[in-house]
């Protein structure tokens, strides 16, 4: 559904030329939703912005059901942004309007009588689970509400797509949670394409089916959300999942020997591999440090753990390694 | 009332006190009308050429919603920097031809209009200018988001969520042009400053330059409230409204 093919963006600054991104070519298919994640600077709200061309790209085409935005005039393009909405960071209310009022707003650019946009909105209202909150203003509300809104006001329009730029970064735990439910909610109901901008793993992991990983401006990493999360391949995917790093604990240990355990999608609850290893083999491991993260089911991370230098580490390798979707590296 | 005032201040024996009362009574309210009607006015006037201006000096510029030439801009500067920068005594005499050729004199109190228009049009250019800036930037790329024309933006977005500010810099343009006003006794015109100037500067009478300046100051407190209020009272983003 929509196409995204050697998309390049530069930025002609005062310092020289800035790479935003870097030849971008995405797939993303009717009814994902579909997660870009990256460090901050990598390049995410310039790629989405490039999605609904509030950035021009400087090379490569956009292309949503067939036709390439890149190519349509400015009255298509706005057309087309009626297709295509967005919600922000900040929300981006119009704070003199009342939240009715906010909801009306893109039916009253494209022409929509009052009392149509009126009803329509107080529809909105009521999926986005605020209809008491039809006559205040924005500033009466808090972040989630008003995100709420700003999904409203996204929704007038009937898009197809809905782009999300770091919608949730603003909001507390909770708040987020509840958000993230509604647009999950959205896209089944609605049947909306959703592309979310996020720096935050919690947010593609509850709710993305497909992800990209950008770094630097370039896509290092793309595909199902499980799949490129058990197994992160660049640095900047290994980053993401595993924040802590636990590789980076390397203690001075005497008489010790310091191994790694990765969890490469092993069903943890199934398989206590380390406590059955200790019972087996009669070798006892200390944990020294871990990272790891439940997706579904299977355990993804590692463990740092060591052992007596006198014990049978070639044992215990194979021992462990024979575990499905276990990894045991030395360090 | 107007003769009982007038005999009861014929039964004064002080002089000065006498035509200080005289004048009070006598021309002092109706240089009021004269100082607030042709305030007002010149302010509206200023208002409906320093709006659409003020707004092209944003939305035209190169990252604006409607980017204008350089070289159009650069006019539109220059042009506001020039009047700006000419004293408003002197812009009075200068405006002659022009009060001419619009209201046939060029003297008078609506004489005064005229120079006070040109002198408050650019000034309310660069107010509305600075309160368009004040906008986030985030609320027009939503609203570009959205499929907003240009023209939307402006007349939807940007002078709608700035109307608080500009309320409270279109008080400062109106109490601006009061004091400007008070110029006008030079070319014949009336209104308070007239009789400041009139009875207090040429006849050396203080008493009715005082009362002059006093009706001057309250009435620059009455606008400044009345301001401060109404732009109070529109600020959505004020959580009491």
């Amino acid at each position: 559904m929509i196409k995204i093919e050697n998309l390049t963006k530069t930025f002609n600054t005062a310092g020289g030329e800035v790479h935003a991104l870097t030849d971008i070519s995405l797939n993303i298919e009717k009814g994902d939703i579909y997660g870009i994640i990256g460090m901050s600077g990598a390049g995410k709200s310039t790629l989405v912005r490039c999605i609904n061309m509030l950035e021009r790209p400087s090379e490569g085409k956009v292309i949503i059901d067939g036709s390439d935005l890149t190519t349509l005039s400015p009255a298509e393009l706005r057309a087309m942004r009626r297709k295509v909405t967005m919600i922000f960071q900040s929300f981006n209310l119009l704070m003199q309007r009342t939240c009715l009022k906010n909801i009306c707003f893109p039916l009253e650019l494209s022409g929509v009588s009052k009392a149509e946009a009126k009803e329509r909105a107080m529809e909105l209202l009521e999926i986005v689970g605020l209809p008491d909150k039809a006559n205040a203003y924005p500033a009466q509300l808090s972040g989630g509400q008003m995100q709420r809104i700003a999904i409203a006001r996204a929704l007038a329009t009937e898009p197809e797509v809905l782009l999300c730029d770091e919608a949730t970064s603003a909001l507390d735990p909770k708040t987020t949670q509840s958000i993230l439910s509604l647009i999950k909610d959205i896209n089944k109901r609605l049947g909306i394409t959703v592309i979310i901008i996020t720096h935050q793993m919690s947010v593609v992991e509850d709710i993305c089916n497909r992800v990209a990983i950008l770094d630097n401006g370039y896509v290092v990493e793309e595909g199902n959300v499980t799949e490129v999360f058990s197994n992160p391949k660049s640095d900047a995917a290994k980053r993401l999942v595993f924040p802590d790093g636990a590789e980076t604990l390397l203690p001075e240990l005497k008489g010790q020997r310091i191994f790694r355990v990765v969890y490469n999608g092993a069903v943890a609850a199934s398989s206590p591999a380390i406590t059955n290893m200790a019972v087996d083999l009669g070798v006892t491991a200390n944990i020294l440090g871990a990272s790891t993260k439940a997706i579904g089911e299977k355990a993804f991370g590692s463990i740092l753990l060591s052992i007596p230098a006198d014990a049978d580490f070639a044992k215990v390798k194979e021992y462990l390694s024979s575990q499905e979707n276990i990894i045991v590296e030395e360090v | 009332m107007l003769d009982f005032l007038n005999n009861y201040i014929e039964t004064i024996d002080n002089q000065l006190l006498h035509d200080a009362l005289w004048v009070t009574v006598n021309e002092v309210p109706f240089a009021i009308w004269e100082t607030i009607y042709v305030t007002v006015l010149s302010t509206l006037f200023a208002v409906i050429l320093g709006l659409p201006l003020g707004v092209l000096l944003v939305a035209g510029e190169k990252n604006g919603v409607m980017p204008l030439p350089s070289w159009l801009m650069s006019i539109i500067n220059t042009v506001i920097n020039l009047l700006r920068s000419i004293p408003f005594l002197i812009l009075m005499i200068m405006a002659f031809p022009l009060t001419e050729l619009i209201l046939g004199t060029r003297i008078g109190t609506v004489a005064m209009i005229v120079p006070l228009v040109i002198a408050a049009f650019p000034f309310v250019a660069r107010l509305v200018e600075s309160s368009l800036r004040e906008i986030n930037p985030n609320i027009i790329e939503a609203a570009e988001s959205m499929g907003a024309t240009p023209f939307q933006i402006i007349v939807k977005v940007m002078i709608p969520e700035s109307v608080p500010s500009l309320i409270s810099n279109f008080t400062i343009a109106i109490t601006t042009v009061l004091g400007y006003s008070a110029m006008s006794g030079i070319i014949g015109g009336g209104g308070l400053g007239k009789i400041a100037i009139n009875y207090g500067y040429y006849r050396y009478r203080d008493a009715e330059m005082y009362i002059s300046v006093v009706l001057l100051v309250l009435l620059v407190i009455a606008f400044q409230s009345l301001g401060n209020y109404l732009a109070k009272k529109s600020d959505k983003r004020l959580k009491n409204n």
